[in-house]
């Protein structure tokens, strides 16, 4: 009972996270603004997807999670090294 | 004993992230991780540059304990910080001077600065003397600094240098 | 019992993960909305993952902490991102609000 309002309300409250990095994303105004958006977008997925997890009481998404952890880190670096840089390879 | 295990730390890391990886201390897995442990340090040996010395593994510890503990307090600290009114926020940019040489030491301590109260390190000058960091509330910028320097710098200068 | 327990650690979680995000929304300057997604986010999604972690030791009836990979991780790269961002804000000159001490 309390496990599922817990969850109920922890769906909300990183639904709401989501849409707050979205609008930073679409709003910017600079470009890192909009890079620190993605980033934070792909950390409230991680949470979501965990949550997910507990909800469907499957250890599955674990891998899903790791993996968009890994991905979303090079994202962010590749990015950012393209603002320094103007060139992600050199 | 040193061809074998060129790094013993990072033996140890890679063979605990495999066991945890698996989700298993299962035999099997024990001895793959071992190969693994064993291989990928001996394969990887031209790129680190330095071994890794801890010179006092007390301190490491104790400053360990310290981060985490900051990191707790940390984080009620910034999320009382962000509900609080905007106005009422005092941002800063700060140099800090670092004493610290070693390299892994500079790099630990910028973390850790991120990671604690309030505060986040924006870069390095080229010659490593100077962490530019900025603070989300300082009323006093002087006294942050010394506050980061005796807490975090001290430790990681016994420890590294 | 335990239950309880798992509960109040998805709840924190779900907490500082808003928190965090807020900042975003809330802050006046990038430099300030840095603060936000590196810590209170980071501490966020680690509570869920522990929460997660106690729930499939519970339930598996087996520990299972495998989840701590993720929030080591996390714990690792949340800095270094933050740094090369705001490293990339400074080189292209992103404006910081009036009243920030020492302007860059």
């Amino acid at each position: 009972m309390i496990f599922d309002a817990a969850i109920s309300l922890s769906f909300f409250l990183i639904l709401l996270a989501l849409v707050f990095s979205f609008y930073r994303l679409v709003k910017g105004p600079s470009m890192p603004d909009r890079i620190l958006a993605l980033d934070t977008l792909y950390i409230n997925t991680i949470a979501l997807i965990i949550l997910l997890g507990i909800y469907l009481g499957s250890v599955l998404y674990f891998e899903a999670a790791l993996f968009i952890a890994v991905m979303g880190f090079v994202g962010t670096v590749a990015l950012s090294r393209f603002i320094l840089r103007g060139d992600i390879m050199e | 004993m040193s061809r074998i295990f060129p790094h013993p730390l990072l033996s140890l890391f890679l063979i605990l992230v495999w066991l945890l990886l698996n989700n298993t201390t299962s035999f099997g897995h024990i001895v793959l991780g071992s190969i693994i442990a064993i291989l990928v340090p001996v394969l990887t040996r031209e790129f680190w540059l330095e071994n890794i010395k801890i010179k006092n593994t007390k301190v490491l510890f104790k400053f360990i304990g310290v981060f985490i503990w900051d990191v707790l307090v940390a984080n009620v600290v910034v999320a009382k910080l962000i509900l609080s009114k905007n106005s009422s926020l005092m941002p800063a940019f700060m140099v800090i001077d670092l004493d610290i040489k070693n390299s892994l030491g500079v790099s630990i301590l910028a973390n850790t600065i991120s990671l604690t109260p309030g505060t986040v390190s924006c870069d390095l000058s080229l010659d490593r003397k100077q962490l530019l960091v900025h603070a989300l509330h300082a009323p006093d910028v002087q006294e942050s600094i010394d506050e980061i320097k005796k807490r975090y710098e001290l430790p990681l200068m016994e420890v590294f240098d | 019992m335990l239950e309880i327990l798992v509960s109040i650690f998805i709840v924190i979680g779900g907490i500082f993960t808003f928190i965090g995000s807020l900042a975003l929304v809330k802050m006046p300057d990038f430099y300030m909305r840095l603060h936000g997604p590196t810590k209170a986010t980071t501490l966020g999604v680690g509570s869920i993952l522990i929460a997660s972690a106690i729930y499939f030791s519970i339930k598996d009836s087996g520990i299972t902490i495998h989840e701590i990979l993720i929030t080591i991780f996390l714990f690792i790269t949340a800095p270094v991102s933050a740094h090369l961002l705001s490293k990339a804000a400074l080189h292209i000159k992103t404006k910081e609000i009036e009243r920030t001490k020492n302007r860059h």
